[in-house]
């Protein structure tokens, strides 16, 4: 039934496998293979089938967009990446719509253009750093990147099919399918106005290039500030419901518990459940690593990316001495708000061992906090992230 | 190779500049070598996990969890409720006490 060579369509032949290199990932169990995949540059496979590869920290530090060869990737069902012929592929617009659009890519890329800059993180980023541990993908820091996203604002496909009376919600699916009779198809949605907010977009490049085969290609959903379980791949089918949806990937997976930390005591359940939206506020010091030596004394640059869910950074700053004292990091480039926002500093520091934090806060007043917290799923953690490093 | 490479990655820079998409390509994922550990029951496992994953799925769950019986249970309930594996109750007995003794520690 699983026919790998019908189920693949892709960029790049992989070249042979040597003997891989292994990297360790900094909690229990975190070994892993770099493998190179179509299109990629040596990634950390967390998984195989289906394909979960995530970005190796150090290139966060090249600067504030993530190269779409190093881009990560995550997929639910074992078809994945499926095949797709741009020449045959088609956007199926239907649902409470006064007319069913059937789009190939090329009238997609009629309708005016638009470019966007946004950071695409899986909800369950850093999910190996939960304590007590949580199962799912066992992923250190490198489920995310930002990329500058090109295509067309859904609003615009939506207003040619003409959304009608009553509609409540969009939902999305993609052409990764199941490869046996079981597990639920994807889907995910959006409520109505989220998906005709003007920002939601249709994107078919990455960096201004075709997007990768294992980001999505040909199209994909690009929902700047929330997690990337919206961000649909492949996108083939988009219906507009007069009712939430109800499947598996929006009532049961995907889930926070519904508080203002989507968090609860470590080990418990939750009473109630939302589904995953926003992006929460994260920072990290990219150049420096734990183990990592400075002179002492003289002057050491510091440098790091913090992004949030859709408002913007407004400040990031750093403490040598445990979160007493913060100093203010200065911003660099602002490429849009719901990118990564490059910051940097200098800092002195007299000979001894340090454990540098780092801790944005976002415009809308939302900030880090020092202890991590937790929910069963692993989601959403954005505890103050802190560097050990010595000055001698 | 290389060449090979390097003349696809052109042509598609120069179709997607010509506002076109370039044809499907091979796509080869390197080979698949994460294996389940030996012991009692890995046949089982074998045969009903792997049918929708690979191995590593399984063999990077957290080690050293004060329970592994209840999340190993949680983890084989789930892949018969929200997936649908085709998994018997004695089946999935069979394939629990193999993870435990197997990824448990």
């Amino acid at each position: 039934m699983i026919n790998r060579r019908s189920l693949a369509a892709g960029i790049l032949a992989a070249p042979a496998l040597a003997r891989a290199e292994i990297v360790t990932l900094p909690f229990g169990n975190g070994e892993r293979p770099l493998v190179r995949y179509p299109g990629k540059r040596p990634l950390i496979r967390l998984t195989t089938r289906p394909p979960q590869l995530e970005t190796p920290f150090a290139v966060f530090d090249e600067g504030p967009i993530t190269p779409a060869d190093a881009f990560f990737v995550r997929y639910h069902l074992a078809g994945a990446p499926p095949l797709v012929d741009p020449e045959t592929f088609r956007l199926q617009v239907g649902g409470l719509v006064e007319t069913q659009l059937s789009l190939t890519l090329d009238e997609l890329k009629r309708l005016p253009a638009v470019e966007l800059a946004a950071v695409n993180q899986c909800s369950g980023n850093s999910r190996g750093f939960s304590t007590p541990r949580v199962g799912g993908g066992q992923a250190g820091d490198g489920l995310m990147g930002s990329a500058r996203w090109t295509g067309v604002p859904l609003k615009a496909v939506l207003a040619r099919a003409g959304v009608k009376a009553g509609a409540v919600q969009v939902k999305f699916a993609g052409l990764d399918k199941p490869v046996v009779a079981g597990p639920p198809a994807f889907a995910k949605a959006l409520d109505i106005d989220h998906a005709q907010d003007g920002e939601v977009m249709l994107a078919w490049a990455m960096n201004g290039r075709p997007l990768p085969v294992l980001n999505g290609y040909p199209l994909r959903l690009i929902v700047p500030g929330w997690y990337g379980t919206y961000w649909v791949k492949h996108l083939s089918e988009i219906a507009v419901l007069d009712r939430p949806l109800d499947n598996f990937w929006m009532s049961t997976a995907y889930r926070v518990p519904d508080n203002d930390c989507h968090c609860v005591e470590p080990g418990t359940a939750p009473a109630k459940t939302v589904p995953i939206s926003h992006l929460d506020v994260r920072s990290f010091i990219t150049n420096l690593s734990t183990g990592a030596k400075l002179p002492a004394g003289r002057p050491a640059l510091l440098r790091g990316i913090a992004f949030d869910g859709g408002a913007g950074i407004a400040k990031v700053e750093i403490s040598s001495d445990g979160g007493t004292a913060w100093t203010e990091a200065n911003l660099g480039p602002d490429l849009g708000r719901c990118a990564f926002r490059p910051w940097t500093t200098r800092l002195r520091l007299p000979a001894g061992a340090y454990g540098l934090k780092v801790r944005a806060t976002s415009r809308s007043g939302e900030t880090q906090p020092a202890e991590p917290r937790w929910n069963s799923a692993g989601y959403m953690r954005n505890v103050i992230e802190t560097v050990w490093v010595e000055a001698i | 190779m290389r060449a090979a490479i390097a003349a696809l990655a052109a042509s598609l820079a120069t179709a997607f500049a010509l506002g076109t998409f370039a044809a499907p390509q091979r796509y080869e994922a390197p080979p698949e070598t994460a294996r389940l550990a030996p012991g009692e029951g890995s046949e089982v496992a074998q045969a009903h996990c792997l049918m929708c994953h690979s191995a590593d799925y399984i063999t990077t769950q957290p080690h050293g969890l004060a329970n592994p019986t209840a999340f190993w249970t949680a983890e084989v309930a789930k892949m018969r409720k929200a997936y649908g594996a085709q998994i018997t109750d004695e089946e999935s007995a069979k394939i629990v006490a193999y993870l435990v003794a197997a990824y448990g520690k």
